[in-house]
């Protein structure tokens, strides 16, 4: 008799966090975060996009692809971006869309996030695009609902924006070509709440980042950041030497009450991205910027304006970008479309 | 197999392996059980019977004295959704577990006599396992006045405890320390910070960050142990510091045990064998305060208990209804509902480390009631004859099915485990027989 108690398999305690992005078959069910997933997948991603972004440049930009399909914008904290840019993916897909906006007081009345889960389940949709102030959301959402129904994270507290993430990518690919190998990538800010720097990370690496670099004060970066696979630094200029891509997150107002800056001018004066600490980069640097922009504090609108910033293209290939993962999680690629009339999904029974 | 005669007889329980650690008993024999209380200890030939006497065949069993658990919430009065004084005792016993101690917490929260009262008539009715409490050590746990310790006391409360809610004045603190020594009360700590804990629902470390959770950092167990500590030393009160979580934390009360200072310690059983890593798919069974720590953290918990840093090994029992854990992980409510582990995760304990059964037993049964000064815990002729015998090969499986506590939040559904209670007594009654 073996003489000690056993730890049972994922399966019987729930199935992996990381996984259940995958069907079987190892094709994307849902995206909810860039952790996990393979270079392949991720790679496919930024391909699918590249042939959407065609579209979006004609002057009709829709294709039938998901003609017949419900998408369902979920929104428990307020966005008027992603969601629009969900919304514009989805229509120009030939989607029909749902934007339902439910405030966290909403759900506090005593109705629980599965009880609205059901409830919009009922109407027999095939995608819910979830935002959500709660890391790990999107997570409790995919774990929950009819397994015919994809998951798209449009992000979950300070967890993870797998969308923002891979526009970033399309953006750093479009300007630096495909091999990530030699390119150094400085994220700059508020790393310690943000979801979209986790992502991006999660993405670089699994892209083969040469050197992907968070630059931020002691008191914006998580414990153990290193451990994710960057190299930490806490002056600017030094961070951003010899940069090929320097992303500026967002500080948040509220950041200056719970004591972790003293006040938006020491941020500045330390962080903020002026013309003349961008000269430490490479002069073919790129600046990116997730939006939207506090101009003044984390960013001078110089930079934001210039000519190195890429910052209004990445939301132009947010929309490919959203496209592309529609299409995958719905299997309904491009390629498996062109020239047929078959609405049938092959993967969703 | 037991042979029923009737209620009131007497209890001979034969050929089984007696651990008694108190008394340092470690061998096969009988235990002879009459009016509830154990009679006689030794061959059952040389015991007297009766035609009223009910036999146990404990062959190939383990006999040790009923489990003591000093921490266990059992949702009553207040949260009667969760699980009622009823249901936890039943479950307790079928888990050996024959006294269990409930924290304040209660709504209204049991800062006088009348809701001991209320806890004592209805674990008298609902006739399972022994329930002793803890008062409030401020009014309300609101941390600003003493509460009436003397008539707490009286009303049969073992001890005090201000829970995990903040006494922010370290006046009032060292005031209630005080006033708590003045009368021998033993004070019960929880020891957070919580101005570094609050919002917190994670170990503050890798995976925390990953997830992007609030973490809470071990210097919120520290500084309030630390604190705590100074004001012991100065007011000498004892002192019992419940549910450690870090190897930090046990390193001082290491050094306070080895000042002489008079603390007690004891650590949950799922926090010596989870780590921060059984999170990481925002698994909200999981969802635990103090929060599942490192690898070294849990490593030096057991370590802990085997140099006897730590005292007593509880439960730290919280049932919660199904929706309470039906949500994102940082909105879920924390607890595990763990009586029906903490004898596995014990045996567990033994299993996995060269732990000794019988030292482990102690942590679980002696200790824990010589914390909480009652008389338990013990099988000398003359104690209440509250006892639990176990197969310790029987493998089985734990599933919300077996689980017979109103509460299913357990992240061991699943496990399989090796050990299993098959007869538990309390007050020499047989109440739970497998």
């Amino acid at each position: 008799m073996v003489n000690k108690a056993t730890k049972p398999t994922d399966a019987l305690i729930g199935r992996d966090a990381w996984n259940i992005q995958l069907d079987k078959n190892g094709n994307l069910k849902h995206f909810l975060t860039t952790e996990g997933l393979g270079t392949e997948v991720l790679t496919k991603i930024l391909d699918t996009a590249e042939s959407f972004a065609d579209i979006n440049e004609k002057s009709v930009k829709k294709v039938p692809l998901l003609r017949g399909k419900t998408i369902v914008n979920l929104f428990f904290e307020a966005s008027t971006r992603t969601r629009t840019t969900f919304e514009l993916a989805a229509k120009r897909l030939s989607a029909d869309v749902l934007n339902i906006n439910i405030s966290t007081s909403a759900t506090s009345k005593g109705e629980t996030l599965l009880d609205t889960l059901q409830n919009i389940q009922a109407m027999h949709c095939d995608m819910f695009v979830v935002r959500h102030t709660d890391s790990g959301a999107s997570h409790y959402i995919a774990n929950n609902v009819a397994p015919n129904i994809s998951v798209i994270n449009a992000g979950d507290g300070s967890h993870a924006h797998p969308t923002q993430a891979m526009l970033d990518m399309f953006t750093i690919r479009r300007n630096k070509g495909a091999d990530f190998g030699n390119l150094r990538v400085a994220i700059v800010g508020d790393i310690l709440h943000s979801r979209v720097a986790r992502s991006q990370i999660h993405a670089l690496n699994t892209l083969n980042t040469g050197d992907v670099r968070v630059i931020a004060p002691k008191t914006l970066l998580p414990v153990d950041i290193e451990n994710m696979g960057v190299n930490v630094f806490h002056d600017l200029k030094t961070g951003i030497q010899d940069a090929d891509v320097v992303i500026m997150l967002r500080l948040q107002k509220e950041r200056m009450q719970g004591a972790l800056l003293p006040s938006e001018q020491e941020y500045f004066q330390l962080y903020g991205l002026t013309e003349e600490r961008l000269q430490a980069a490479r002069s073919d640097a790129i600046v990116m910027h997730p939006g939207p922009i506090n101009r003044g504090v984390e960013i001078d609108s110089n930079v934001a304006d210039g000519p190195r910033s890429v910052i209004l293209d990445q939301v132009s290939f947010g929309i490919a970008v959203r496209m592309a993962v529609m299409t995958m999680t719905l299997g309904r690629e491009p390629e498996h479309e062109v020239g047929t009339n078959d609405h049938q999904s092959e993967r969703h029974e | 197999m037991i042979i029923r005669v009737s209620a009131m007889s007497d209890v001979i329980i034969k050929n089984g392996h007696l651990i008694d650690p108190a008394n340092n008993i470690d061998q096969i024999t009988d235990i002879h059980i009459s009016n509830g209380k154990i009679a006689a200890i030794g061959p059952a030939n040389t015991l007297k019977t009766s035609a009223n006497t009910q036999l146990i065949d404990a062959s190939e069993l383990t006999v040790i004295p009923g489990i003591v658990d000093c921490c266990a919430r059992l949702r009553e009065p207040g949260m009667e959704h969760k699980a009622t004084i009823k249901s936890e005792t039943i479950a307790a016993t079928r888990a050996g577990i024959t006294t269990l101690c409930c924290p304040p917490d209660t709504d209204p929260v049991i800062d006088e006599p009348a809701v001991v009262e209320f806890i004592n008539q209805k674990t008298a009715i609902a006739g399972h396992s022994h329930v002793v409490v803890l008062g409030a050590l401020t009014t309300g746990l609101n941390g600003e006045r003493l509460s009436e310790m003397f008539a707490l006391q009286q009303s049969g409360c073992v001890g005090l405890s201000n829970c995990r809610n903040p006494v922010e004045n370290a006046l009032i603190l060292k005031r209630a320390f005080a006033y708590a020594a003045t009368f021998d009360i033993r004070v019960f700590i929880e020891p957070d910070e919580h101005w570094l804990s609050a919002g917190g629902c994670a170990h503050e470390g890798k995976i925390a960050t990953r997830l992007g959770l609030k973490g809470i950092p071990v210097s919120a167990e520290t500084i309030a142990i630390a604190r705590a500590l100074e004001l012991i030393a100065e007011t000498g009160v004892s002192a019992h510091f419940g549910r450690l979580s870090s190897a930090q934390g046990i390193e001082m009360i290491a050094r306070a045990k080895n000042e002489h200072l008079p603390v007690t310690a004891d650590v949950s059983a799922h926090l010596l064998h989870l780590t921060e890593q059984d999170i990481s798919s925002f698994n909200s069974a999981c969802h635990v305060i103090p929060p599942l720590r490192t690898q070294r953290d849990k490593e030096a918990l057991q370590y802990a208990v085997a140099n006897n840093t730590i005292d007593a090994i509880c439960s730290d029992h919280q049932p919660h209804d199904v929706d309470a854990k039906q949500a994102p992980f940082a909105s879920t409510e924390a607890g595990i509902s763990s009586l029906e582990t903490l004898l596995p995760l014990c045996l567990r304990l033994c299993q996995q480390t060269s732990l000794e059964l019988k030292d482990v037993i102690s942590k679980i049964t002696h200790a824990p009631a010589e914390i909480l000064g009652i008389e338990a815990g013990t099988l000398s002729v003359g104690a209440t004859a509250d006892i639990c015998i176990f197969d310790k090969n029987e493998d089985w499986q734990l599933t919300s099915e077996t689980t017979s506590s109103h509460g299913k939040n357990t992240p061991f559904l699943g496990w399989n485990f090796q050990g299993k209670v098959k007869h538990t007594l309390v007050k020499g009654k047989v109440l739970f027989s497998d």
